[in-house]
């Protein structure tokens, strides 16, 4: 890829997934509202939200840390942008991205987590304090298996017969389309994506692990303290990783998105609605449960099956 | 009407401040957020933290122990923001007026940290859900574009 390819690339990723983000965020504050027997929102809930977010005063409190609080969301927002741009890169030419690229965007779609554990704790308040303290618990729960299963989907892309086939399957690309062979390593991969499922549940902060945010609890817990700008970006952000986590799973688990025919357009969508309507389903179905209860099910409940799953996938290789 | 009046006037966030209310008004507010009311139909949420709201929805006497408390969360909000008086004791006091403990009504405590600020009264012992629904929007129609 030349260099001149990467601006357009990257500010078509980056708008192409806010779009994306933006009609999910509206599916979910729609079929929310259905499952309640509500009406719900319009269809430009979401960007009238944005938009009002950007229009209104931005307020610094007297103990927060100016530069970090105001900082941490930018930070976000770019981490997932790249993040975007990576995955939508390696969807639409398989062959072209590079070996680790997996690594890389595992590493981006972490640190938004860190930027809102950053910026709670810069904002001065004590409810964004326990806020931050418990993302912190969270993403030391969730990272485990999620990184676990991801190996497993690795192992199960690896080819036997070169030698270099680990090394090229730490590659988007190589895992999308790759066919996993063999009933063991398929069996792996299933369990894997349906506990990447759970994983990227909470990496979204949706509800039975919302108690980062916990709003008739902590009060959204690390986003007390924002408004305006600073506010309209940190939701631009997790509008952003409403499209951007389905879509990495996708492409790590169910042979991504293509956009060479119709029927793999269709295709494509269909996945990527199925995923979003089951998240949001969970969404609806679920109490918000406690930070402990979370840490125990991720680690001793998902990690087993997820070491189940990566053992399967190995046992292919052998 | 600009894009950005446009979307605030579409994404309303309400927060919620109970300055010494009998919970019947209380109620009335609950109840928009309901099946029946629906008030996200019009993009309003109700809001964690009064940092992210754009309507303060004040029920109650303001009670000498509020005072401050209600000041504070008006000074906190981002601007532009609206007030939502409901009920007849946050527009007047009502029946608690002469009440020892009575220290508003709800908009002179708010004029008193600015005096530009813009109260909607929305009357009744409890109010509607619709005279509530319809108090926000007239609230809106006065923020200058």
């Amino acid at each position: 890829m030349n260099l001149g390819l990467v601006i357009p690339v990257f500010a078509g990723a980056t708008t192409a997934t806010v779009l994306l983000g933006l009609i999910s965020k509206w599916i979910d504050r729609k079929v929310t509202a259905w499952i309640q027997w509500r009406k719900g929102p319009p269809w430009y809930q979401p960007l009238a939200d944005i938009i009002k977010l950007l229009g209104k005063e931005t307020i610094v409190p007297h103990a927060a840390g100016g530069t970090g609080f105001l900082l941490m969301p930018l930070v976000g927002f770019a981490t997932v942008s790249v993040a975007a741009t990576i995955l939508w890169w390696s969807n639409l030419n398989p062959e072209s991205g590079f070996i680790g690229d997996v690594i890389v965007v595992l590493y981006l779609l972490t640190i938004p987590a860190i930027t809102i554990i950053l910026g709670g704790s810069a904002s001065g308040n004590p409810l964004a304090a326990v806020g931050a303290a418990r993302e912190m618990k969270l993403l030391l729960a969730y990272e485990l298996p999620m990184l676990l299963v991801i190996l497993a989907a690795i192992f199960g892309a690896t080819t036997t017969d070169s030698s270099t086939g680990l090394a090229a399957s730490f590659q988007l690309g190589t895992i999308k389309t790759a066919h996993t062979v063999g009933f063991a390593a398929s069996l792996g991969c299933v369990i894997g994506f349906l506990i990447s499922l759970m994983c990227i549940q909470a990496k979204l902060g949706l509800v039975p692990f919302d108690m980062v945010e916990a709003e008739c609890e902590i009060a959204t817990g690390p986003f007390i303290e924002y408004s305006g700008a600073p506010l309209a970006i940190i939701h631009l952000t997790r509008v952003m990783l409403l499209a951007v986590m389905p879509l990495f799973i996708i492409t790590i688990f169910w042979g991504g998105f293509s956009f060479n025919s119709f029927g793999m357009i269709l295709a494509s969508l269909g996945k990527y609605v199925l995923v979003l309507v089951v998240l949001i389903l969970v969404r609806n179905t679920n109490p918000r449960i406690r930070i402990d209860h979370a840490l125990r099910f991720f680690w001793y409940i998902l990690t087993p099956l997820a070491i189940v799953a990566l053992t399967l996938s190995m046992a292919k290789g052998f | 009407m600009g894009l950005k009046t446009w979307a605030l006037k579409k994404s309303i966030w309400l927060y919620h401040a109970n300055v010494g209310a009998c919970n019947n008004c209380d109620i009335e507010v609950v109840d928009c957020l309901t099946p029946r009311y629906d008030i996200e139909r019009f993009g309003m949420l109700l809001a964690g933290s009064p940092r992210h709201a754009d309507a303060l929805v004040v029920t109650g006497i303001c009670t000498c122990q509020a005072r401050p408390r209600l000041q504070e969360l008006y000074l906190q909000m981002a601007k532009p923001c609206v007030v939502l008086c409901i009920g007849a004791c946050a527009c007047t006091g009502g029946i608690f007026r002469p009440c020892y403990h009575f220290d508003g009504p709800v908009d002179k405590v708010i004029r008193e940290v600015d005096p530009d600020a813009i109260i909607a009264y929305v009357p009744g012992c409890p109010p509607k859900p619709e005279a509530i629904i319809s108090g926000a929007l007239k609230a809106l129609d006065a923020i200058p574009c």
